[in-house]
């Protein structure tokens, strides 16, 4: 079976640009929220919104990358071992609201991690969470995005794959069997 | 995917330089995570880890321990002092003893060299060499690296002189093969009788007059001179090994170039080093002592990620 397109080049400019309306709906001029991207593909997704405010807003939000990787509950489940990426947060996140952002939310154990690792760093007082594409009823843990980029239906046994124009060549996301790797 | 190529740290001979680079490359995160204000991943919250320390330790036994806590670990320490080894216990009795409570991963220290190589053989467990005997120190030899790594960028290509008693030393062994396995020349620097007859048959230069020894250099690695391990007299007198192999800041300042000083702890200031060195600006020997923890932290996060693997 060919790989479903999910969200054309289109739709995903216009899905960021709504996602930025609504982080500045409840942000307004970012004075004290900060967007983190988790690690790996996460940044990504952050560091487009911080680009798109910008542009929309003249306000670049404080933006910054997570890495899990030691916070991660697979430890020794994995036939290797886990390589950590890098974690940039070069602001305090004391008394800050974040945003957690990744590109897709499915069992909801990367964001249990993501929320812990944050807490490492100080004690925010708020932490809201967006997914750019939402894979509903996966959920193993009792975890809801507040902003949706989109909710697609899918199986355990498929994947979805957000590509982004500055490591993929073009802002896309498909969906695609594990087996039919494109 | 990236993996250590050896299930125990018995020493730096059986690393491969991948494995050196895999264990730097880990501990670069574990050692923003120590400089955070809140120092602690929950990684290894599901791993027990047993200090066995047969021989004195304090600075090793408390960087493995912070270590192991920063990763979320169990600790149990032992030391053989207060323990059953003094009631005529073997080795491998001790050590099943204590992972029969279910034990995941084991750090010891041994007078005998090859007491972990033997342990290894015969217990289902990870082992990680924190020093045997006159044999190897491994984890020494990797901080010790990633210290010179961390403050002149790399390490292929760099002269490093060993100082001192070479003959008892763990240290000088495992920092040798770490040094050569990562392209760095290496020499070593002392009275002839604390310099091992084939030494040369390893790869090292061999120089009896420290004043060219630290001119050919751009590290200088201090040991100290191991008393409790000398059953004879190797020199006439500390003052006289001072007087010869005391590294002063008219030496230092002597020199042409601006080496690095180090020192694998503990200092005898005023015999092997002189204060105003060990605490000058050349000097990384703290710096040796931070990275220590962080890269205790990733040499246990790699190895403890196979337990349970086939």
């Amino acid at each position: 079976m060919e790989p479903s397109v999910i969200l054309t080049q289109e739709q995903f400019e216009l899905t960021i640009n709504r996602l930025c309306f609504q982080l500045i709906e409840n942000h307004n001029d970012f004075e004290n929220s900060a967007i983190i991207g988790l690690q790996p593909r996460g940044i990504y997704l952050a560091n487009r919104l911080q680009k798109t405010l910008q542009k929309l807003t003249g306000i670049s939000p404080l933006t910054g990358a997570l890495d899990i990787t030691f916070y991660r509950d697979d430890f020794r489940r994995k036939s290797h071992p886990l390589v950590p990426s890098v974690t940039n947060l070069d602001f305090s996140i004391e008394n800050k609201r974040i945003i957690l952002v990744d590109d897709v939310l499915f069992t909801g154990r990367t964001v249990r991690a993501g929320m812990e690792a944050v807490m490492g760093f100080g004690r925010p007082t708020e932490i809201e969470l967006m997914a750019f594409i939402d894979r509903r009823f996966s959920r193993n843990l009792p975890i809801e995005p507040n902003y949706i980029g989109k909710s697609i239906d899918s199986l355990a046994t498929e994947r979805v794959e957000v590509k982004w124009k500055e490591t993929e060549n073009e802002d896309k996301v498909i969906l695609y069997n594990t087996d039919e790797r494109p | 995917m990236k993996d250590l190529s050896v299930n125990h740290l018995l020493g730096i001979k059986d690393l491969t330089e991948d494995d050196i680079h895999l264990i730097f490359e880990t501990a670069d995160s574990f050692k923003k995570i120590i400089n955070r204000p809140i120092k602690k991943v929950p990684t290894l919250r599901d791993i027990t880890i047993a200090n066995l320390f047969f021989e004195n330790s304090t600075r090793t036994r408390l960087s493995f321990e912070l270590a192991e806590k920063r990763l979320s670990a169990d600790v149990v320490n032992f030391s053989a002092a207060s323990s059953s080894v003094k009631k005529g216990e073997t080795l491998i009795d001790t050590v099943n003893n204590i992972l029969a409570m279910k034990v995941d991963l084991v750090v010891m220290r041994h007078p005998n060299p090859g007491a972990h190589l033997f342990l290894s053989k015969h217990i289902d467990a990870q082992i990680i060499n924190a020093g045997d005997g006159t044999h190897e120190h491994p984890t020494q030899a990797l901080l010790d690296s990633y210290s010179i790594r961390e403050k002149l960028g790399t390490v292929s290509g760099k002269k490093v002189v060993i100082v001192g008693d070479i003959k008892h030393s763990r240290v000088a062994l495992s920092n040798i093969y770490a040094l050569q396995k990562q392209g760095a020349e290496v020499m070593v620097c002392g009275p002839a009788t604390l310099i091992p007859k084939y030494i040369k048959e390893l790869g090292v230069k061999v120089e009896y007059d420290l004043k060219k020894a630290l001119a050919w250099c751009d590290v200088a690695n201090m040991l100290r001179i191991q008393l409790e391990r000398q059953e004879i007299k190797y020199f006439p007198s500390i003052r006289e090994y001072t007087l010869q192999y005391g590294l002063t800041k008219e030496i230092l300042d002597s020199l042409e170039k601006e080496i690095v000083v180090m020192h694998p702890g503990p200092i005898n200031r005023g015999v092997e080093i002189t204060s105003d060195v060990a605490d000058s600006e050349q000097a990384i020997i703290l710096n040796q002592v931070e990275n220590g923890v962080a890269i205790r932290m990733a040499v246990i996060y790699l190895l403890a990620s196979k337990i349970g693997r086939d």
